[in-house]
Formats: C-alpha cells, structure tokens, sequence
C-alpha cells in the first residue's frame, strides 16, 4: 500500500470542508463519538444538514466562531487500496499563504468550483498555486450539481473555460468529475443522476491515479543533515555523514563531488539501521562513508561526479511572501534550502505575478503579504541547487528573517 | 515510478525530523512518557542514530499516577539502550510551589504536568523537546506544525505558527524559547499498531488483554482500581478482562474490555473500533470543545 498527499483548494462556499467530510464519513474514517459533537455542535451551528461535516475540519475556536477555515488542517484517512494523507486550505486570497503551505509537499490538487459560478477568481488562484508548485496531477471537482439539476451542459461548459484558462499553465494532468459534496454524489458512491458522467467517483479516482513526478530528469541528491561520530574506544574513527536519499541512487565505490567544496572522493560504505547496503535509493535514510578524510559538514551536498547541480552565490527565483510585515530593501534574511543555510538579501524585485491571469506585471519594488514575485537573491555561501522543476527539493527554500526567527517566504528557483 | 510502502515513507519521513532536530540544535529532549507513540520515537531514533548515541537525553515527567508497568519498561529500556533517562516528579513540583493537588474521584494531574515540564526545560535548558503527539488525535492537533514555536512559557499560538513547507524546518529561535518536535505527526492510531508489529516493537503489557480490578463511572468507562482513586461508598468494584489503547495516568486514562493477545487482534479490533482513541480512553478532553487547544496555549504538550 502506497501513500498519496493532496491538498483542497477552494472557497469555503464551494463546500470544500464539506467534501473532505463527506469522503471521510461515506469511507467510514469518522468514529461515533467524533460523530456524536459534530451532532451536537451541527444543532447550535450547523446549516441544513443532520450533521455539518465541515466542522469535522475546522480545529481552532475561531475557525468555529467565525465558520471559516484559517489555517492548514491536516486530515488522514485509509482505504484498501491507499492512505491519504489530506491537507485542508484555506481558500479566502489573504489566506494564499497557508495554500502555499499545505499545496508543498503535496502530489495531487483537488480545485473545487461551484457549478452556479463556473470558474472564478478563486479558481484561477488555486490553480495557479498549484502549478507555480509544480503539483502533478489536478482534479477539478465541479460541486454543487444538484443545485443546477445535474445539467451536462453547465458541467461541459466549465470544463471548456478551465482547459481554455489552464493552457498556459504548467499542470500535468486534468480530469474532472461532477460532484454533489452535500449529498455525496460522485464523492465515493457512483450518482443516480449523472448517467451522461462515465468517470470515476472522486475516491476511486484518489485511489488509482498515477502519480507521475512532473521532473523530466531525476539526479542524484543528497545532502548530509547531521554527523555521527561515536568517540567510542571500538568506533574511535567513525564519521558517517547521516541524511537523506533526496533523489535518485547511490553505491558503494560510487565516485562523488562534495558540495561546496567540489572535492571528489568515493563511497566507502552506506549504512542503515546499522545494516550496510550496496545500494541507496530516493527517501532513504542512511549514513554515507566517505574514503577520504575532508572536511564536510550539515548542508554539504554530495552527488555523482557527472551530474552536478549549479552552484552559485546568486539565484533567481518565484518566492511568495508569508510575513504580515512587508519586504524591507536591504533586510538581512537567512535562506535554508533542505538543511542547508546561508546569509542572504534579496536585491532585486524583477516583477510580480498577477494571482488572477498568471501574467507577469512590473514590480514597484514592494512586496507584501500574499504576493508572489520573481526576485534575485545573492547568498553568502553559494548554494547548490537544481531547477524547481527538475527537483522539487533542491530547488526549493524558505527565506527566515535573521532578526524575528519567523519563516517569511517560500520559492521556487528557476 | 516505484512504489514505497507507506510505513517506510512515514518512517523515512520521522528519521529525518529526527536528524533535523540533532542538527539544529544545541540542547535537544525526547520527551518519554511510556506510552505506545514514544516507545516508537525511541525505536526511530535507535534508527537514526545508531551506531551513535542519540544526541538528547530521555525526560520523563513522572506525575506519580502512573502505571507501574509503564514505570518498569521505562526503566528497562533506558537501561537496555544504554542512553541517559532524567525523571522529575509532579510530586516535587506540587511541594516546592505549594500548589493545589488534583481533586475528586479521579484526581488527574493532567494539568500539574505543566509546570513539571516547563521546569525541567529551564532547568536543563532544553531547547526543543521531541514528543509522540499525532495529528489524528485530536483536531487543534491536527492544526499545529511539526517544528511547533512555544514562547518562553511554552505557550503556542496557533495564530502564529509559522508556515511549514516542503520538507524544510525552521527550528531559529530566541533565547528562551523552545521548540516541542513532533516526528509521528503524521501516523494514525492504527499506522503505529502497523508499525509495532512490523519492526516487532515490545510494548508495555498492559496494551494486551489482561485481567484488572476497574470501577465503572458514571459514563460507563472502566477506570483502573488504584490508590490514587478516591471510590465513594457505592463504588462496585469488578474484574474484567482489558487492555489500554492509549497509556497515560491511572486517574484518567480508561481501559477498554478486550480479549486481544495477540498483536494481530489488536490491529483488527483498532480497524472495527467506532470510537477514536482518545474518545474511548480520556477522560480530560470530554470537559469542552476547545480543551486541548486550550491546553497547548497553556505549555502543554
């Protein structure tokens, strides 16, 4: 059984926590007594329906108080076939940046519309997001069918004006499925009134699709996060090089560059859970031998000899502002790609993407909450990267600020 | 494109919190309790760290209403891992701050644990603590991040949680912050029970069936007889055959009547369970909607 994280995007009108409510209650992933206040609270606050499944999402009191959905929430659930791992975001636009969030690390989009409306602001948004992120696969869940009497023309006419809008953005794969999240149509049991619909419910659908890595070409990654070194009498000499597989494979006599010092060397031995391995592959935690004794530490990159990734003191990138207090000129900022961190400033502001139409308008030099700009950085330590869209680690960061500690922006290096 | 089972891909996932949290920073806390979900972060960082030490200590807030048998796994596995356990008793904390004990029938020290925590931070100067809290828990849990920011008297603050992406962690702090650590955060209920029985994790024997003097309250659960209940008159004390689904104080965590032995029975009974877990076993999140949001504003865990 494999896992599959997606995020929810859309209004808090389109029924979006209403939809993850109904595929975790139709699936049976709700226990009585979650069910049991969701009842009660459904009594005092709750909308035309025995139960309000949208409560079953929203965590914090004022999300409660105030029915809207503030930060990201994540939901679980298990089916025969997969487990599902669900972010729920936000969808009101000063909320871009919990989207943002819960859209990272995550393989597939789920973009609610509601068929009265068609496509709006909101859903252009989101899907922007999701391509800005690199998101491989987008469902399209036009809600609400039973409010226009399941009518195949209004389900055909929306899609027509997303693959219209959508043609300039880099999305994979598109489907679509005609859903009623109140009722439960298509969500995990088949409608009795879209006979003109011979698609998947939604759940079928999260249960088969392919998840496809939206990287042309895979390189080997790695980058060392902590070093083990015992001091013990027996294990007087050892000093592995703990991290991650981010990408790709490693062997044993492997020749590889260690980066940023571009000292080449050799894998001595690869070990896990104290078991030695011939072969690492991506998402493997293991401890890396090196056979020569230089100087690497955390942050350090090791990779094949052949395929290096860039490494420079200056990027370009798609960064998205998360901080309530606005980008100030000059601001010391620490950049931390993966477990790697340097000094940086960001220097110019090349231009600001239109959230709405995806294109690319003149920059006042201002950045604020929300927005999402083309800038350049210059680091204090070069950085090596890949492409967001060759590699979705590598080539992504946060820049925190030195100052406050807090995380005030996310990119996306080109 | 090759698939990866979903118990590797959670485990992969929590090794890398952990060596993240090794790298970060300066004075690092796993936080142990006994209980199912930290045995396994124990079991995580045997893997992530091994053939080193782990590179933080294992703390326990004793709150003296605990399981003797949690008490003695405790105790055998620091032992048996070799790694250095630091006990401080909410007994202590009740005596040298004169506060008030717990009161009633089942006295819970839920919220004196508080201040044993906060305490033993400041006293070893703990800069982030490791805990086994899980997202599907408990729905303010479901909201907070895996590097979660309390400030200096552990306060969280859901309003300011800092956004989480990727697989990066900012773990920047301030002098006198700290940052509570959450590896499993993303494992359910029955992705642990998975997991126990894959890696052959050994657990406490009060999560299997065994038999237990309990009294039954008034909403029907079954609490262990112990000394630390004060039982009224009318008070029927009765033998059953239990286990616990989740192991925290005798005052407030209820067994559950079971016949299962066997590790197999256990996840089958999890999977035809109606009741979530901390529905069926806690006593301190029925009191309101927000208790456990309230809680973790408060320095909870």
């Amino acid at each position: 059984m494999d896992l599959l994280r997606f995020f929810t995007a859309g209004n808090v009108d389109d029924g979006k926590s209403t939809l993850i409510g109904r595929l975790l209650y139709d699936s049976n992933s709700i226990s009585t007594d979650i069910i049991e206040t969701l009842t009660k609270q459904s009594k005092t606050t709750g909308i035309n329906t025995d139960i309000d499944l949208a409560l079953l999402t929203d965590g914090l009191r004022a999300e409660r108080e105030q029915g809207i959905t503030i930060d990201v929430a994540y939901k679980y659930f298990t089916t025969e076939k997969r487990k599902f791992i669900i972010a729920d975001t936000p969808g009101h636009i000063q909320y871009t940046r919990n989207m943002f969030t819960g859209a990272s690390n995550a393989d597939l989009a789920i973009v609610l519309v509601d068929s009265r409306n068609g496509i709006t602001e909101q859903t252009k948004r989101h899907s922007i997001i999701a391509s800005i992120l690199g998101i491989p696969n987008l469902v399209v869940c036009i809600n609400k069918m039973d409010l226009v009497n399941f009518s195949e023309a209004v389900y055909n006419s929306i899609i027509e004006s997303f693959e219209e809008f959508a043609k300039p953005l880099n999305l994979n794969e598109i489907s679509f499925i005609p859903v009623s999240a109140l009722a439960g149509d298509n969500v995990v049991t088949k409608s009795q009134h879209t006979d003109w619909y011979q698609g998947k419910t939604l759940l079928d659908y999260l249960e088969t699709v392919q998840i496809v890595n939206s990287a042309k070409k895979v390189d080997s990654r790695f980058q060392v996060q902590y070093v083990i070194r015992p001091q013990t009498e027996d294990l007087h000499d050892y000093r592995g090089f703990a991290g991650k597989v981010i990408t790709g494979h490693y062997h044993k006599g492997q020749r590889v560059t260690v980066l940023p010092s571009g000292i080449e060397t050799t894998i001595l031995k690869i070990e896990q859970n104290l078991k030695e391995l011939t072969e690492a592959k991506t998402d493997d935690p293991v401890i890396l031998h090196l056979s020569d004794d230089i100087d690497v530490s955390r942050g350090n990159t090791i990779v094949p000899i052949e395929s290096k990734p860039r490494t420079e003191k200056e990027i370009i990138a798609t960064i998205c502002w998360m901080d309530n207090a606005a980008f100030i000129p000059g601001q010391k900022l620490i950049l931390q790609q993966n477990s790697f961190r340097t000094k940086a400033v960001l220097k110019d502001v090349l231009n600001k993407i239109d959230i709405h139409s995806y294109k690319a308008i003149e920059s006042d030099g201002n950045i604020k909450l929300n927005d999402i700009c083309q800038v350049n950085i210059k680091t204090a330590e070069p950085v090596s990267f890949d492409s967001y869209s060759e590699n979705r680690s590598t080539g992504s960061f946060i820049l925190i600020n030195e100052n406050t500690n807090n995380t005030i922006a996310a990119g996306t290096i080109h | 494109m090759r698939k990866i089972d979903y118990l590797d891909q959670l485990e992969n996932e929590a090794i890398h919190i952990l060596r993240e949290v090794a790298g970060q920073f300066e004075k690092p806390a796993l936080l142990f309790s006994g209980g199912k979900d930290s045995i396994c972060l124990v079991h995580l960082a045997l893997k992530a760290f091994r053939p080193g030490k782990f590179p933080f200590p294992l703390v326990h807030v004793d709150t003296g209403h605990n399981f003797p048998e949690a008490l003695k796994y405790r105790d055998d596995l620091a032992a048996r891992i070799n790694e250095k356990l630091i006990v401080r008793k909410v007994e202590d904390t009740i005596k040298a701050k004169k506060l008030q004990d717990a009161k009633g029938k089942f006295p819970s020290r839920n919220a004196l644990q508080t201040y044993t925590l906060l305490d033993v931070i400041e006293e070893f100067e703990f800069d982030a603590c490791l805990g086994g809290a899980r997202r599907d828990e408990e729905k303010a849990r479901a909201k907070e991040r895996i590097f979660s920011v309390r400030d200096e008297f552990g306060q969280w603050d859901p309003k300011k949680q800092r956004p989480e992406l990727w697989n990066i962690y900012n773990g920047k702090i301030n002098k006198g912050e700290n940052v509570r650590v959450f590896p499993i955060s993303n494992w359910t209920e029955l992705d642990v029970w998975n997991y126990i029985k894959r890696e052959k994790i050994d657990l406490p024997n009060i999560y299997f069936t065994h038999e237990r003097d309990v009294v039954v309250t008034d909403n029907g659960q079954l609490m262990a007889n112990s000394e630390f209940l004060q039982l009224d008159q009318g008070d029927v004390i009765i033998r059953k055959k239990v286990r616990y689904r989740t192991v925290g104080d005798m005052t407030c965590t209820a067994a559950i009547e079971s016949e299962a032995y066997y590790i197999d029975d256990i996840i089958q009974e999890i999977k035809e369970a109606k009741i979530s877990e901390r529905g069926a076993t806690r006593m301190d999140d029925k009191i309101s909607e927000a208790a456990m949001e309230d809680r973790k504003k408060g320095g909870y865990f």
